[in-house]
């Protein structure tokens, strides 16, 4: 993985006794709350319900094992012993204390991380499949990309103060793991004339209270133009992006109101202008060479497809086997698996790791996974290079600490929010839905024959918990300070990217999961053979749904 | 901010969060500010209200507290109780952790 070089420590640590500054000017009075407030969100702190709250970058969700001990340290020493992983793939302390924040962004920069521009109008964390460079679906790793975005994006002078936050997504593989239709720019890896790789770029995606998906606005774009390119579409968005409106300043907004073809003419103007100007913004070879060098592949053994005791034990152990099956992923390389490792046991709280898990999965990466992890956009965790041979032995060391639920993408793998329990925007509560529905779920063979089934739950029109896409899609509405929750159906944010339909009136609180329940009952009842809950609502529509839903509800 | 104030709320207190570390707190009687909601001033109508925020406004400049706002509070036989289930949520802790927040350090709130 890739490495700070002289640069990222310099500006890093230099950010780190600036905010220590702030801080101490804050706590002396020099500074009021309206002036240190955009400092604080600079370096990723907020206030929240009833703390503090402290967001990390992980860059592009990729974690060394050193790494992830020292966030578990800092749960320890600073927080209350654990921290959330978020659907951004980043990671959230609930609460700190404001004096503590220098000390722990030191900590933070002792392993090379920080908490820049995880809050603020500006280019947020990139993010990426968490299977980059090793899925057996790819056509090349996108993690050198994105981290060539992160240091353009990193503390850019003329984007640090854009209409509105701004996300970027970027994806390699065949199978969109990424998001990218969700995503303010999106970037898909492509093949251009004589076989050049490049990217496609899509523009104006995005959840929150209006939910878009992005318009392609560039079919092929070389690799070297990558910058040049961003940095068109950023100028045309700072140049024409609301500022007047909170709510309509998203790039979506500007996309959807010119349209994508004007839109991917004005970049190219820009563009254009960007190229005639200089080649500053050429990514030079030399440079990509040597940040392609950190992600060359790991020093792999010559394994053959086949582990006898992997077999064996898979034959001899029923819940292994389904680990197995649900958990793991193909790798591109022989003898080698993929490992999900999910947050979410049976009424667990989704992306939460207390410390001492936390340092446990850091040793069983060293042990298995060449010492890195991915976080995952679905607040899972994923051990990218698994030898086949050891599975048994890391599902063993996983089950021991009750981190080996067999769930990926099924209907207890959800996404959720922080919601009103943490959130200072929230509505309504997310979590305690979630837990109510893994916990009706709970059957493992009930799971299995539910099927692919991505329930996803946002406490408010904000979208954290990325309802919009979520097969079905859960949001948190706040009527008269009661919590109620209206569903959508048949949203997805992978390749054939859509946006859930509201199936109908609000449920309250009482009623939610037994919804849930109805739908999943009527999905059951309606699909035929080989259909996932996706392909079932995509056949049959809304109205099965709703007659079901209604009938049984009482609206 | 979600749950805003309910405009029509007679029966209201004040809280804040402390500067120091977020924790909620809520304007006492005495003018002092206490982590307890069951220490908090309740007043009747919304000028009592109005002038019980505005008693509560120097504790910003003297950096004790960020962000004093009014919430609607319920009379109870024995007491009151915050309206909302933000305030409900914030004046005992996370819902789905009961080892953390208020609730952990006092189990009769």
């Amino acid at each position: 993985m890739y490495r700070y070089d002289e640069f990222d420590h310099k500006i890093v640590t230099e950010r780190v006794e600036q905010f220590r500054g702030q801080v101490a000017r804050r706590l002396s009075g020099e500074l009021s709350e309206d002036e240190f407030k955009p400092l604080r969100l600079m370096n990723g702190l907020y206030l929240q319900l009833h703390a503090y709250m402290l967001r990390v970058a992980v860059p592009y969700g990729t974690l060394s094992s050193k790494q992830l001990r020292q966030l578990a340290h800092i749960a320890r020493k600073y927080d209350k012993g654990y921290a959330h992983f978020t659907t951004r793939q980043n990671v959230q302390y609930n609460w700190p204390r404001l004096a503590d924040v220098p000390d722990i962004l030191k900590d933070l920069a002792d392993v090379e991380m920080h908490a820049l521009q995880t809050s603020g109008n500006c280019i947020r964390n990139i993010t990426t499949d968490p299977y980059a460079g090793v899925s057996a679906d790819e056509l090349e790793d996108p993690r050198p990309w994105a981290e060539i975005l992160r240091q353009w994006s990193s503390l850019h002078p003329e984007f640090s103060f854009l209409p509105r936050k701004f996300k970027i997504a970027i994806n390699g593989a065949k199978e969109d793991r990424a998001a990218i239709l969700f995503h303010d720019i999106g970037i898909g890896m492509a093949r251009g004339d004589n076989d050049e790789v490049g990217f496609r770029v899509y523009v104006g995606g995005g959840q929150g209270r209006t939910p878009m998906i992005a318009e392609c606005i560039r079919e092929f774009l070389p690799k070297a133009d990558l910058l040049a390119y961003m940095e068109a579409i950023l100028r045309v968005y700072n140049r024409f992006g609301r500022r007047d409106n909170l709510y309509k300043s998203r790039i979506k907004i500007l996309v959807h109101q010119i349209g994508a073809e004007d839109m991917a003419k004005q970049v190219e103007v820009e563009f254009a202008a960007i190229q005639k100007q200089s080649d500053s913004l050429k990514v030079p070879q030399k440079e990509v060479d040597r940040i392609l060098a950190y992600f060359a592949p790991k020093n792999y053994e010559s394994l053959g497809e086949f582990a006898p005791e992997t077999e064996e034990a898979r034959l001899a152990d029923e819940a292994f086997a389904r680990w197995l099956d649900v958990n793991t992923a193909d790798h591109k390389v022989p003898g080698y698996r993929i490992v999900n490792i999910s947050t979410k046991p049976i009424g667990g709280i989704p992306g939460d790791m207390s410390a001492d898990d936390m340092d446990a999965v850091a040793d069983l990466a060293d042990k298995f996974s060449f010492s890195e992890l991915r976080v995952t956009h679905k607040q899972n965790l994923t051990f990218t290079d698994v030898r086949r041979k050891d599975l048994h032995a890391l599902w063993k060391a996983l089950d021991e600490r009750g981190l080996a639920s067999a769930n990926i993408s099924l209907i207890t793998d959800q996404i959720a929010c922080p919601g009103l329990d943490y959130c200072n925007l929230a509505n309504t509560r997310s979590i305690p839905i979630a837990q109510e529905i893994s916990q009706r779920f709970e059957d493992a063979d009930l799971q299995r024959r539910i099927g692919r089934l991505h329930i996803n739950i946002s406490g408010c029109i904000n979208a954290c918990g990325h309802h919009h896409v979520g097969h079905i899609g859960i949001l948190g509405v706040d009527k008269k300070g009661v919590e109620y929750y209206q569903v959508g159906l048949g949203g997805s944010s992978d390749n054939n990217g859509s946006i859930g339909k509201i199936v109908g009136p609000a449920f309250a609180r009482n009623e939610i999961v037994d919804a849930i329940g109805t739908i999943v009952d009527t999905y059951l009842d309606q699909r035929v053979d080989g259909e996932e809950f996706l392909d079932t609502y995509r056949r049959i529509g809304l109205q099965p749904f709703k007659e079901t839903l209604y009938d049984t509800a009482q609206h | 901010m979600a749950q805003h104030h309910n405009q029509t709320a007679q029966t209201l207190a004040v809280t804040a969060n402390r500067l120091l570390d977020g924790e909620v707190v809520y304007f006492t009687a005495g003018g002092s500010w206490s982590e307890h909601f069951g220490d908090a001033a309740v007043v009747h109508n919304k000028d009592d209200g109005e002038a019980l925020l505005q008693k509560a406004m120097p504790s910003v400049e003297a950096l004790e507290i960020i962000g004093p706002y009014l919430f609607e509070v319920r009379e109870l036989g024995d007491g009151a109780a915050p309206v909302s289930v933000r305030e409900n949520i914030r004046m005992k802790g996370p819902t789905v952790r009961l080892d953390l927040g208020k609730q952990a350090e006092r189990p009769r709130v």
